[in-house]
């Protein structure tokens, strides 16, 4: 396909903190490739209804920092999902939303006011060539984004150079989800790699998110979980949401960049529905992990795709 | 096949882990790499993608699509099937330079094992070894067969970064790295070849099953590979699988 580059989004401010990501890169982690993708999978599959997209297209994805932009393309259609204040041409506009944009407006993107990964969509998707079937950007192996510097004055091209004008949309309440205090996990493979009083305190101890958090994992603060055995384990493939408790006793959750095999005992791991909550918090935030079975999680799961298909055709939550 | 034990864990709500024997050994490592096999091979619905450890098999599957306990019933079938022939490899002969700017730790081993750094170059080098294990970061291989006389426990304190292609030795094991990264592992040596190269055909080289041995270099013609590499060149010969 070949595309005209010269429509898109034109960067006037920006931070490594924003990246290009999908929903990962699956098919090489056992050549060691970090399956990357969206910190809040969820957010981004809601950015891409707003904008009218299939809800795996790739979005940027913002952690903490905004950015400004320019349109350079004749009109575009943009969702937009996060604690990020929004500005179009000067004027606040509603985040959690879509808005009609045409060639020459000015989108600015504010910093994070409290959830910490915010997600952009634009209609018809950026226009870049997948590697190794994703687009999900990966800095250390040099992977994915738009193989473009992310710099003031460059356009980051986009597929469809026109979009129709359409009423705006915006998500609110539930469909947002409150954190509640808690996030679910389901017991580790290696459980019983920890005392009884390391397992009780995991369930009843609260957490607080570290001031150690990237890509690639959150470290906790709170109460050291105590180990059984050495607190070594030949190492074994691991994915995010895996919690590693190393020797010192304070977990570890893995996140969209983790490495792709570890060698900590793993106590729990975060469900898939509660793994973009995770994401979503900022240190100091204090949590407790409860407890649920693999066919809860699964029904979770089940409940939030449904919703997301309702969404998807308009049947509810605007 | 005969008889195996292994035991199904769910690794949150998207993974199922099976597990063999917890030991590291070629018999342990030849039923990991036969089951993995099978699961690419024949796929199960629903499994999106198979990584095989030294002792263990990670299924990701879609729990949009199938639910663990089936996932688990379909595995249990699988492994008690019919018998199949141990996945062959393929043999790899790495060129490697020991010492050079990325072996701080060479003169170090010697020193404490009562070797020279000649001695410990040639037992490294003489060895041939099994991948067991590709994972951490694109393209860094782990590789067991490492003579008892050269094991090492890793360093205390991990170092930020370490050179792309480092040739390392953790414990009992020893491994040759892809891109930079950070590693607690002892380095002795580095490979002009990059392991994981985006824009090359073979992205990656080494898989899983496969043997590997080094050819020494000196730095004349590290630098020399080093280029071609750089230009998308593979570096590595293929030796016969005996």
């Amino acid at each position: 396909m070949t595309v005209d580059i010269s429509g898109g989004l034109r960067i006037h401010r920006i931070t490594l903190l924003c990246q290009l990501q999908d929903l990962g890169r699956f098919g090489y982690q056992g050549f060691g490739v970090n399956r990357s993708g969206a910190m809040d999978s969820y957010s981004m599959r809601l950015a891409n209804i707003l904008a009218g997209n299939p809800q795996g297209t790739a979005c940027l994805e913002f952690a903490l920092a905004g950015a400004v932009f320019e349109v350079t393309c004749e009109s575009i259609r943009v969702g937009f999902i996060g604690d990020f204040p929004l500005k179009i041409n000067g004027s606040e506009r509603l985040s959690n939303a879509s808005h009609f944009l045409r060639e020459g407006d000015r989108l600015e993107i504010g910093a994070s006011q409290g959830g910490t990964h915010g997600y952009l969509a634009v209609s018809g998707g950026f226009a870049v060539e997948p590697q190794l079937g994703s687009v999900a950007t990966h800095l250390r192996s040099q992977l994915g984004g738009f193989g473009l510097p992310m710099a003031s004055g460059t356009i980051l091209p986009v597929n469809q150079q026109r979009a129709l004008p359409a009423a705006e949309r915006y998500f609110t309440g539930e469909v947002l989800r409150q954190f509640n205090g808690q996030i679910r996990v389901i017991r580790g493979p290696q459980f019983d790699h920890f005392t009884d009083k390391g397992q009780a305190d995991f369930f009843d101890q609260a957490f607080a998110i570290g001031r150690q958090i990237d890509r690639m994992g959150y470290r906790l603060s709170g109460h050291a979980i105590e180990h059984a055995g050495s607190g070594n384990i030949i190492s074994e493939p691991v994915l995010p949401g895996c919690i590693q408790v190393p020797a010192d006793g304070m977990p570890i959750v893995l996140m969209a960049d983790c490495g792709t095999v570890g060698g900590y005992p793993k106590i729990a791991t975060v469900i898939s529905v509660d793994l973009g909550r995770m994401a979503q918090l900022a240190p100091g935030t204090s949590f407790i992990f409860e407890e649920v079975s693999v066919a809860e999680a699964r029904a979770f799961l089940q409940r939030e795709a449904a919703l997301l298909s309702q969404l998807a055709n308009g049947v509810s939550g605007s | 096949m005969p008889a195996e034990r292994f035991t199904l864990q769910a690794v949150g709500d998207s993974a199922l882990l099976v597990g063999f024997d917890n030991e590291i050994s070629e018999a342990i490592h030849d039923q990991v790499l036969t089951l993995a096999q099978s699961l690419d091979e024949e796929p199960i619905e629903g499994a999106r993608e198979i990584v095989s450890g030294y002792r263990t098999v990670l299924v990701h599957f879609d729990p949009l699509v199938i639910d663990f306990e089936s996932l688990g019933e379909a595995l249990h079938a699988r492994t008690g099937g019919e018998s199949r022939p141990r996945p062959t490899g393929r043999h790899w002969q790495v060129p490697a330079l020991y010492g050079g700017v990325a072996a701080y730790d060479l003169d170090r081993i010697a020193h404490d094992k009562g070797l020279t750094v000649e001695d410990v170059i040639r037992i490294h080098s003489g060895s041939t070894y099994r991948v067991y294990m590709v994972g951490f970061a694109p393209g860094w291989t782990f590789l067991g067969g490492l003579d008892p006389r050269l094991f090492t426990p890793r360093l205390e304190t991990p170092r930020q970064e370490v050179p792309a292609g480092c040739i390392s030795i953790g414990g009992q094991q020893t491994l040759v790295g892809g891109p930079s990264m950070p590693s607690g592992w002892n380095l002795i040596g580095q490979t002009p070849e990059r392991l994981f190269a985006p824009e090359r055909e073979s992205a990656f080289l080494l898989a899983a099953g496969d043997r590997v041995s080094f050819r020494v270099i000196e730095q004349e013609e590290f630098d020399r590979l080093a280029e071609q590499s750089e230009d998308g060149n593979c570096v590595t010969r293929e030796l016969p699988w005996s």
